[in-house]
């Protein structure tokens, strides 16, 4: 093969690879992005079933209820205009309670409720995502 | 064919950057999407925290004139950064109303003897218990309130020289 | 003082590296002055060297601001507490944008003061044209520093005591972590100024690819050690029982390591056979943009809201402006110069250059598909979407991927250069690939069930361990040069870490309980019990914790996690504890008590969740014989010319 050639190739080759991998990462996030929603997205848009999803929204006020087995818990994820009962087993993570923001991951199920495989509290500095990140200036005052 | 392909990286660069930098001038818009705009104040009485501004009701919020009202504290040091463009404002004519959270009055008066008082009424608030109502997890935190008691914008964090024309157009906007 | 004192040394460092980039501009400018190339040389290396002097100098005052907890520094008063450990206080320093980016100059003047004081085979004029494109990064870096990162400013009235460190980041992890990373993007940023020089000299060859090559494989080697190291951190300190988490921050460090993994096997193709010209270069601009977008992207805090509240974003504007002006402009010069290269050498595709080729190229589609994914978030945030990408994404497209390029990794190094017999090459790999299809059928009949993915992978890994010693065969391992040797330690190195990969995924073992103290509770092999809680007080942290009996067979130790409670700033976090042992690793988490009295554990049998580390610190290993190997004999090489 001629040099001039083979340089064309190999450009015309590694154009073709990372358009290749753009396609492919493209399509592939159609399906597997994990979107966010609020309880009132919900309510308005419809339940996004069967797909990995995050619900955000602030934990109401008494709604955690532990169940009898020691690691389930259940509580309500609300935004102040509609509210999603959830359900999670495992430790919950630092900072997490009642009346202070919370990132869920998990999916919907069919009646409405929400079934959490990860809980991101709020102060969870490393895993906090923008969505809920409102109230994280206060930490910047100097109060003893 | 080969002029045209060198090209290409410096391209998809530019795409690069382009999402990059959107994301960079984005996120203060999505950062907060406040719960409480659109909505009513809650019902708040507070007592004075300075012998010389009165203290604060939310009653006061619906003498149909639009006004600020700041949650404040004179342990922030954002607050300290912001007394100046509140000041500002005042100058503008704009009437703000403060919430001084978690203070003793010696510290607030020593306070705006430093910085200066851009305050009409200051209401005390030892225990947070109006700012959480207000929906404001930190300070310092601005609301802009529609002579009708109704929340027409919640600005999260310190206002800053810029933020001042947009807070007097949301004030106007709320007054017309 | 102390602080002032710093502060000049920034300000001064800043001033010599603009006259070094001028001096050298002035060397390299058509008409030709008096002074010739070799003269601006002997000006340009005490320059750089005197510069690196300084900003160490600077970063060093700024410890020692730490250490002595000045409050009325604003950076100490935001980010340390007077109660804090030494050692961190000592890692406080840089464990904050300021301080984290002055680490970065500091590293960066090392760099140049080692290429002014050692580099020795490259051409003059390139030589001065790179100290000149180090010194423009430097200049940026200073300019940042000093106008919207100053570390050094005063707060007046200093506050009684600080704010205190993030509890998560007071580990020794954080002492060591981010300087390796800085360490590795450095690195990498004199390959790029490297190939900047190249360009404007013109001089793309195999000597300059020599030159360039220790460069990269120690950048490379510190991003290997940060990736792992931050990695294992991740894994005992966040108590989740995972390695990675595809999140941006890591990903921000996987980039660049990819970039260079490709720059790396290019460089070599350029250095032995000089073919690849055009492609080094462009690998090297692609592996400084990656790291400059890793600094951005973990800097400005626009993915994940890290230190959300410390946010200005004159400061992400400010990198992403560096960004333009170095990488904007190298690829602008790239366009314009490259056609003008004198062309390299051929190649035939079955021979050790065609694999490199192929490696090169599976791992810009890997890359290509992590920046997407890495990205994707912010550009569904500007039509209104807010979304992430996790898991479940990255190991369906960089997966399978990876396995292409692992399986090709134990293929290439037994082909040979310039061309091979396809046969030949088939007859080499005719036993490392009889040892996966084993690997493969008695995993299908031992453990029926496992995932594609992971059991793909531990076949590939079976294979490609036997194939990557091969290169040793029949060879007198007294002659064989140390680099071959860290190479093949490398790649053995890979497939460890995907064996432990796929093993902690496939056989990986949970157990979630609310337990009584004393009632047994079984995980994988061992059986655990909780004996009893009781309260800890650290320095400035408090906490519960657990007492574990963890048994197995005959034997048992003590285990005790902790939930620990920190004051300033108020937070909790647990403390995982981890029993290593020789197949595997036992992982516990204490939980809270719940209103029965019951404490929740969480346990894990990970088996061989070990080796992911260990593979990572062979491939360090192996990346440090070969950077040893390679001098060596650049300088017996150097000896025998004199």
């Amino acid at each position: 093969m001629k040099a001039k050639h083979q340089r064309l190739t190999l450009a015309l080759l590694a154009l073709a690879a990372v358009i290749g991998a753009a396609l492919l990462a493209l399509s592939a996030l159609k399906d597997q992005a994990s979107f966010f929603y609020a309880p009132s997205d919900v309510e308005r848009d419809g339940l996004p079933l069967g797909k990995a999803v995050r619900l955000g929204g602030m934990v109401e006020a008494g709604s955690i209820k532990h169940l009898p087995d020691g690691i389930s818990i259940r509580f309500v994820v609300t935004d102040g205009q509609a509210s999603v009962p959830v359900s999670f087993s495992g430790i919950v993570p630092d900072l997490f309670r009642e009346k202070s923001g919370v990132v869920a991951e998990g999916h919907f199920q069919p009646d409405g409720s929400f079934v959490a495989t990860n809980l991101l509290a709020k102060h969870d500095e490393k895993y906090m995502p923008p969505q809920v990140a409102g109230a994280m200036h206060e930490t910047k005052s100097l109060e003893q | 064919m080969k002029r045209v392909l060198l090209w290409v990286p410096l391209g998809a660069f530019a795409l690069l950057f382009a999402v990059v930098a959107s994301g960079l001038f984005r996120p203060s818009d999505h950062l907060v999407h406040s719960q409480m705009v659109g909505k009513a104040l809650p019902q708040f009485t507070l007592p004075k925290m300075v012998p010389d501004a009165p203290g604060l009701a939310s009653t006061t919020f619906t003498d149909g004139k639009p006004r600020l009202l700041n949650v404040f504290a004179s342990w922030c040091i954002p607050c300290m950064a912001e007394s100046p463009n509140l000041m500002a404002l005042k100058q503008h004519g704009v009437e703000i109303d403060a919430v001084a959270v978690r203070d003793t009055p010696r510290n607030v008066e020593d306070f705006l003897k430093r910085f200066g008082n851009p305050y009409a009424r200051i209401g005390d608030d030892r225990q947070s218990a109006v700012q959480l109502a207000l929906g404001s997890s930190g300070v310092p935190e601005t609301y802009v309130i529609d002579g009708h008691g109704r929340i027409v914008e919640q600005h999260i964090g310190d206002v800053r020289a810029e933020d001042v024309p947009a807070l007097l157009a949301a004030l106007k906007k709320a007054g017309g | 003082m102390i602080a002032e004192g710093g502060l000049a040394a920034l300000w001064f460092a800043a001033a010599l590296a603009l006259l070094q980039l001028v001096l050298a501009a002035v060397a390299l400018s058509r008409r030709q002055t008096a002074i010739g190339v070799e003269d601006m040389l002997a000006a340009v290396r005490p320059i750089a060297i005197v510069q690196g002097v300084l900003v160490v100098l600077a970063m060093l005052l700024l410890i020692a601001v730490f250490v002595e907890s000045d409050m009325s520094v604003r950076l100490v008063a935001e980010d340390s507490s007077a109660a804090k450990p030494l050692i961190y206080k000592v890692a406080g320093a840089w464990g904050n944008h300021e301080g984290s980016m002055l680490l970065w100059v500091t590293i960066l003047g090392l760099a140049g003061a080692a290429v002014a004081l050692f580099e020795r085979t490259l051409e003059r004029k390139t030589l001065v044209a790179t100290l000149g494109a180090q010194a423009a990064i430097a200049l940026g870096f200073y300019a940042f520093l000093l106008f919207s990162s100053n570390p050094f400013a005063r707060l007046d009235p200093p506050p009684p005591d600080g704010q205190g460190l993030n509890p998560l980041l007071q580990d020794p992890g954080l002492a060591f972590h981010p300087p390796t990373l800085y360490l590795g993007y450095v690195g990498i940023s004199v390959a790029f100024s490297f190939a900047v020089g190249a360009m404007i000299t013109r001089d793309v060859g195999p000597a300059f690819a020599r030159a360039m090559r220790p460069w990269v494989l120690a950048a490379w080697i510190f991003l290997t050690i940060g990736i792992t190291a931050g990695s294992y951190w991740a894994y005992y300190e966040l108590g989740w029982g995972g390695w990675w988490f595809w999140d941006p921050v890591e990903n921000a460090s996987l980039m660049p390591w990819l970039a260079a993994t490709a720059l790396l096997h290019s460089v070599t193709v350029l250095a032995t056979r000089d073919g690849l010209r055009a492609w080094t270069i462009m690998l090297a601009v692609v592996a400084f943009s990656m790291s400059m977008i890793g600094t951005f992207l973990v800097r400005s805090g626009i993915l994940t809201s890290v230190h959300a509240f410390a946010i200005d974003p004159k400061r992400g504007a400010f990198i992403l402006a560096l960004l333009v002006i170095y990488i904007g402009g190298a690829l602008a010069l790239f366009a314009l110069r490259v056609g003008t290269i004198r062309q390299g050498n051929t190649f035939e595709p079955i021979s050790r250059e065609g694999a490199l080729v192929v490696n090169n190229l599976l791992l810009s589609v890997i890359l290509g598909i992590v920046l997407i994914g890495t990205l994707y978030p912010i550009v569904a945030a500007a039509f209104g979407t807010q979304l992430s990408v996790g898991h479940p994404f990255f190991d369906s497209t960089a997966g399978p991927i990876a396995l292409a390029l692992v399986a090709l990794m134990g293929i290439g190094p037994l082909l040979r250069w310039r061309r091979d017999d396809l046969r030949a090459g088939l007859k080499r790999i005719a036993i490392p690939a009889a040892v996966g299809v084993v690997a493969l059928v008695a995993l299908l009949v031992l453990a029926p069930g496992i995932h594609i993915l992971p059991l793909l992978g531990l076949a590939l890994a079976a294979g490609v361990a036997v194939a990557s010693v091969a290169p040793l065969w029949g060879r007198d391992l007294k002659r064989t040069p140390l680099f071959t040797y860290g190479m093949v330690i490398a790649h053995l190195g890979i497939a460890v870490s995907l064996a432990g990969m796929a093993s902690e995924s496939a056989f990986n073992k949970e157990t979630l309980v609310a337990t009584r103290i004393g009632e047994p509770q079984h995980v994988g092999p061992y059986t655990v019990t909780l004996l009893g809680v009781r309260p800890v007080v650290g320095v400035n942290w408090s906490a519960v914790e657990g007492v574990l009996k963890a048994s197995r067979g005959g034997a048992s130790t003590t285990l005790l996690p902790q939930s620990r409670f920190f004051s300033t700033p108020p937070q909790m976090t647990n403390e995982s504890a981890i029993k290593t042992v020789l197949d595997g690793q036992l992982y516990t988490v204490l939980g809270n008590q719940d209103d029965a009295g019951r404490w929740q554990l969480r346990l894990w049998w990970k088996p061989f969740v070990t080796l992911i580390w260990a593979g990572g610190a062979l491939i360090a290993i192996g990346g440090a014989l070969s950077l040893l190997g390679r001098l060596r004999r650049e300088r017996r090489a150097r000896r025998g010319e004199a």
